[in-house]
């Protein structure tokens, strides 16, 4: 079987103690909070950090407060199951608790959480494979190598950020709270990534996500669209989401469009949402805005499914979700 | 019904193993240890295809916890599943083949020091050019993979002509052409491989091993050991399936024996899932041409079949598969005159050999779409067109095969009566469509893998005078339930109870040979030695019982843990005292039984793939949901019917069936082997995450028919189910998304894609446009039994072929008299 590689776990108790421990141990130790994500890598020795800083014994990390009227902060510990079934969110974020029980399975929703979710690595599968694999094909940029095998033209990874709750939280407006050896910061969560598939947070080092705050329900609906081969454990290869704000007579307000999974970072629809304001949508409107977003697209050879036709599925998918909306 | 004489014989009772499966209880090779046990990792190429120039293993050696280090120098002696194909070594000697080929072992006191050491071995690789495709391996001026085969990386080359096809197309009214292309894939068995060696004092080995066939482990450790097979003794326990992943002898089980005869320590290996995709021998990608000549009314006078298999770094089965892809299409529906041609090729990927179905799914997958076609073009209901044309019970086809029972007719009735095929098929809305196909498989293949006149199986039962039976049998439960058919039949025999049986099964030291669990041949090989072993139990017990009791034995029943008088059941005594009975007048009571297939028909070259006792058929008629905008192809429901003969268990027959449709559904719409050739020839994805296969959201409803029409050939009529159903699924599929959305798509995975570039290509189809130029010799000229042949040869027909080289006169007695005229 693939075993783990040798590493020392640190438990702390609370997010000052974890900062100090994540600044004084440097770049080789990381965070874990369910395991999910990291611990596959590390026995593809992808990322080998000889210090582990679980994040599971802090309690002020796990749960959520709040209201809907004022908005809801959940710990980013808190499990995908948790935050999928709990009440409020079921409630009043419908839209987050569907895209969050589309993500693998409901043993792995158990384990994995709504903090390691968005900062989850991007996925490439050039890179998602055993160090002798990767041997073989003298690896890659992201990882022991200087090569970016899916365009070797390219100066960056080009990686695919794989999360089904990033888009919506993009959509819906979710902020996202930081803690370091440096205080407390907050940044909009589309501004919490980089089109770049190795430095693809906008994290420092030393600093731990905390929470995620969702904006308050005043009128917008959303929604979500993942595009993968099985009804289950696998990974988007297209995510569409959709925030809309509409007047009672129908008339778009905003509509916010993110797509996921065609880039190293959530893309924002910008045309599409420019296209939509101001106007009642339409079938044809609809399939001119389904047309503007998929222009923003460029899937890449680097997951599964043929690229070309990930592409032609993102106006479908887009089409789609705003159908369901209107 | 024929059952209800049966007590236990046709009874959906529990399987022998159950319980113990379900609570956790059955090891499986991985969960074995051994005190003082090493654990084992392979060293394997990063290359496809290269020249070793040196191996370096000192910084290994030094490694902390390391004990061995193995090359291929330290194993020579070359080895293979099939004597012509001897190309294997346990650790490659001078020369890698694919990405994944092993070239240095390392034991280590833990599995991790094992590991880290890996890294410390230092290879010096002398890259070669790397075939990667069926036209690399045809091109001459590539570089020959391996220095035997039947021309450069034409491993093998067949071809056979049976009748007289041009003779056959000229009466034809119509003509069907098409190309088709089989996807490869694998198995993917949840167990993945493992085994332990452990050296015994005596300087003997055994070996613990998830495989099979521990028989042919037993043959290839024997060999490149240099031990006799005798100090030799190979266990499977029970394994976590196989599906024809394990039916080869490996490398993994020959190293663990050498390190464990080197450090005199027992020795590990459990395989990484990605090491897994490495052993493959999965399903060989299979490019296929057929032309058909039918008259007006759907016979079928000529069917040309040409196939070119993408066979990987090794001969494995390959050259069985070969014919495979050949054999069976003559078993179904009639065919006058038939030739086959085709070719296997070496290229630098793992190995391809046998999956469930071993060679027959591809060529099935065409010829079931093109009868589709056929009917199409007939106007003919594609049921009515197979139906009118099958195949008479008891008839011998153009290429030699003796069919015995044949109930496929009855499971084309029963699926288009479940699936109210009449009122669906080009009548439901656009999008969605149903789709036929059949199929048929062999009940066991009629020869052994290597040339011998022995039984092909054993059984011997210990009669014990507690009333207890102790059945020995070399056969290998794989969770197919090769025990529970075995347990079932001695107790049917002996009026006793499974759970009164101690099963001492797939051990070469303590069981009589059984060939393994391949070729759907366990059911009807094995019971029937088991009914042979029982009944001669019975006759013993029945003549002390007879004269104890002085009636005449005819008269005597074995039921209910006792023997009787059938005329008055009150006189008789338990089955215990029947044995201590039987004891006191014969001595200690042990019986064997054994079984031999049936000599084929056919004695031509290449006539030894194909016979089997019986065959079993298949039909299915397939439901799916087609989205025009997307492609995307959702199989709603699949109805199965299935000619098993006879069940033995009704329960486990249905397992067959439905886990046949669940991999029938992987390969149709997703399952897909492929390499990157732009990054050194590396598998895509060996993992079970990138690698798709269904997942329980994507399996169909099944609805399951069995059709039980009992073969004389079979243990009370039984025949196979493990790989037949498998069969028609591909095909119906297909068939079904043409009947969906107007759409052919000739190939295998029916991805989303696919369907899509066909909905918007001008020919409304998706598939290969032809096949690669081949120069095929001339064929094989086979009279067919309507002509008068006697199954042989009658020579090769001269400079027919377009290029072709001289005649090579056939091995068998042969008058090389150009061709045969009717
Ligand atoms: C088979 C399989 C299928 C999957 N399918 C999906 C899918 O369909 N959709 C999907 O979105 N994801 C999927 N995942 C990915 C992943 O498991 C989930 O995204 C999960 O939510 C990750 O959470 P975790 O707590 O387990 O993260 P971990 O593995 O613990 O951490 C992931 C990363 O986040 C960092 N991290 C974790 N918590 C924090 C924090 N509080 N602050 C800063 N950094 C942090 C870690 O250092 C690490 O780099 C799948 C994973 C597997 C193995
Ligand atoms: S996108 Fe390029 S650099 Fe990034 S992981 Fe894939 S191959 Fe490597």
């Amino acid at each position: 079987m693939m075993r783990l590689p040798a590493f020392t776990y640190a438990a702390p108790r609370s997010i000052d103690e974890a900062a100090r421990i994540l600044a004084g141990e440097g770049p080789q130790a990381m965070l874990v909070a369910g395991g999910t994500d990291l611990y596959p890598n590390m026995k593809r020795r992808q990322q080998s950090p000889r210090v582990l800083i679980g994040l599971r014994g802090i309690r002020e990390l796990s749960g959520i407060t709040g209201i809907p009227t004022t908005g809801l902060s959940i710990g980013a510990c808190t499990t995908l199951t948790d935050l999928s079934t709990h009440r409020l969110v079921v409630e009043s974020y419908p839209a987050l608790s569907r895209a969050v029980r589309t993500i693998s399975t409901p043993i792995l929703r158990n384990m994995g959480t709504i903090g390691g979710n968005i900062c989850l690595d991007t996925r490439c599968n050039y890179y998602d494979q055993s160090y002798e694999w990767r041997r073989a094909i003298n690896f890659c940029m992201k990882c022991d190598g200087d090569t970016c095998w899916v365009a070797p033209s390219s100066r960056t990874c080009l990686a695919v950020n794989s999360s089904d709750s990033v888009p919506l939280l993009c959509a819906i407006g979710a902020t996202v709270r930081l803690a370091g050896t440096h205080g407390h910061r907050e940044i909009a969560m589309r501004d919490f990534y980089n089109k770049d598939g190795i430095r693809y947070i906008n994290k420092q080092p030393d600093e731990i996500v905390t929470h995620i705050a969702l904006p308050p329900v005043n009128g917008w609906s959303a929604t979500y669209h993942k595009l993968a081969r099985r009804g289950s454990f696998d990974f988007p290869v297209l995510g569409v989401a959709v925030a809309m704000w509409r007047d009672p007579d129908g008339t778009v307000l905003d509509a916010r469009i993110y797509l996921n999974a065609v880039a190293s970072a959530p893309v924002e629809a910008a045309e599409a949402r420019q296209a939509l304001i101001g106007h009642k949508p339409t079938p044809d409107l609809i399939a001119h805005a389904s047309h503007l977003a998929s222009i923003n697209a460029k899937p890449m050879d680097n997951t599964d499914l043929d690229y070309a036709w990930r592409k032609k599925m993102v106006r479908v998918y887009v089409r789609r979700a705003l159908n369901g909306l209107s | 019904m024929a059952g209800d004489r049966h007590r236990i014989v046709g009874k959906p009772i529990r399987k022998v193993d159950g319980p113990s499966k379900c609570t956790g209880q059955t090891l499986f090779a991985d969960d074995l240890s051994f005190p003082r046990m090493l654990w084992c990792k392979l060293l394997r190429s990063p290359h496809p295809h290269a020249r070793i120039r040196s191996i370096d293993t000192s910084r290994a050696r030094n490694h902390p916890g390391v004990v061995a280090v193995l090359t291929g120098r330290d194993l020579p002696i070359p080895f293979g599943i099939l004597p012509v194909s001897q190309d294997e070594h346990a650790l490659c000697l001078d020369r890698v083949r694919f990405v994944g080929d092993p070239v240095a072992a390392i034991a280590a006191t833990d599995e991790e020091a094992a590991f880290e050491a890996l890294r410390l071995i230092d290879v010096d690789y002398e890259p070669l050019d790397s075939i990667l495709s069926i036209p690399d391996a045809l091109d001459p001026a590539r570089p020959p993979i391996h220095d035997y085969g039947d021309d450069g990386n034409i491993h093998k080359l067949v071809s056979l002509e049976f009748g007289d096809v041009e003779g056959g197309f000229a009466e034809a009214k119509e003509i069907i052409e098409g190309t088709y292309f089989y996807g490869g894939n694998t198995h993917l068995a949840m167990e993945q491989h493992a085994a332990v060696a452990v050296p015994e004092a005596d300087g003997r080995i055994r070996l613990y091993s998830s495989t099979q066939t521990p028989h042919y482990s037993h043959r290839a450790l024997a060999k490149v050991l240099e031990m006799p097979p005798a100090h030799i003794r190979v266990i499977a326990p029970p394994t976590g399936g196989g599906f024809g992943g394990k039916t080869d002898p490996f490398n993994h089980e020959i190293v663990v024996a050498k390190m464990a005869l080197v450090t005199g320590r027992p020795v590990k290996i459990c395989l990484t899932r990605e090491e897994v995709f490495y052993c493959h021998r999965g399903r060989h990608p299979v490019l296929m041409g057929v032309r058909m000549g039918m008259k007006s009314d759907g016979s079928i006078t000529a069917l040309h079949f040409r196939t070119l298999l993408d066979g990987g770094g090794y001969g494995s089965y390959g050259v069985a598969s070969t014919y495979y892809t050949g054999a069976l299409q003559t078993v179904t529906y009639d065919v006058s005159n038939y030739k086959f041609e085709s070719a296997r090729l070496f290229t630098n990927k793992p190995p391809c050999g046998p999956k469930r179905g071993h060679g027959t799914p591809q060529p099935r997958f065409a010829l079931e779409i093109h009868m589709d076609r056929a009917a199409e073009r007939l106007g003919m209901d594609p049921a009515e067109l197979r139906l009118a044309h099958l195949v008479p019970p008891g008839s011998l086809t153009a290429n030699y095969l003796k069919v015995g029972s044949m109930g496929l007719g009855e499971c084309i009735r029963k699926v288009v009566e479940g699936s109210r095929w009449k009122e669906k098929f080009r009548q439901l809305p656009h999008g969605r469509g149903v789709g036929l196909a059949c199929g048929a498989y062999l009940s066991g293949a009629g020869l052994p893998i290597y040339w011998n006149n022995l039984p092909h199986t054993g059984v011997q039962l210990k009669l014990d005078r507690s009333g207890g039976v102790c059945v020995f049998c070399g056969e290998t439960d794989v969770g197919q339930g090769s025990d529970s058919v075995l347990a079932q039949i001695v107790a049917e025999v002996l009026g006793i109870e499974p759970i009164d049986l101690r099963l001492v099964t797939s051990d070469t030291d303590l069981t009589p040979v059984d060939l393994g669990s391949y070729s759907s041949r366990v059911t009807l090989m094995m019971g029937n030695a088991a009914v042979q072993a029982a009944e001669r139990a019975r006759e013993l017990l029945s003549s002390a019982v007879a004269g104890k009791l002085e009636i005449p034995p005819t008269r005597l029943v074995f039921a209910d843990r006792h023997v009787f008088d059938a005329e008055r059941p009150e006189i008789g005594m338990t089955f215990a005292e029947a044995v201590q009975t039987a004891e006191a007048k014969f001595g200690t009571i042990g019986t064997v039984g054994s079984y031999t297939p049936p000599p084929s028909a056919g004695r031509y070259r290449g006539a030894g793939v194909g016979p089997s006792p019986a065959y079993s058929y298949s039909a299915a008629v397939a439901e799916v949901d087609v989205d025009p905008d997307t492609g995307w192809v959702r199989v709603q429901k699949i109805w199965m019917a299935h000619d098993v003969g006879r069940s033995i268990n009704p329960v486990l027959v249905m397992g067959q069936v439905e886990g046949g449709v669940y991999m029938g559904l992987g390969e149709a719409l997703m399952e897909e082997q492929v390499f990157r050739a732009n990054r050194n020839g590396v598998h895509k994805f060996p993992s079970m995450l990138e690698y798709k296969s269904p997942t329980t959201q994507e399996m169909c409803d099944v609805t399951t028919y069995l059709v039980e029409d009992p073969d004389p050939n079979g243990p009370f009529g039984a025949k196979e189910v493990g790989q037949g159903p498998l069969l028609p699924v591909p095909p119906a599929i297909a068939n079904a998304v043409y009947d969906a959305v107007g759409v052919r798509i000739d190939e295998v995975p029916i991805t989303p894609e696919k369907v899509l570039k066909a909905l918007q290509a001008k020919d409304r189809r998706y598939g290969p446009a032809d096949l690669p130029p081949v120069t095929w010799p001339p064929p094989l000229q086979v009279a067919t039994p309507r002509q008068g042949g006697d199954g042989r040869a009658i020579g090769r027909a001269i400079g027919r072929a377009s290029g072709g080289t001289t005649s090579t006169p056939a091995a068998e007695p042969a008058r090389v008299d150009g061709r045969v005229t009717k």
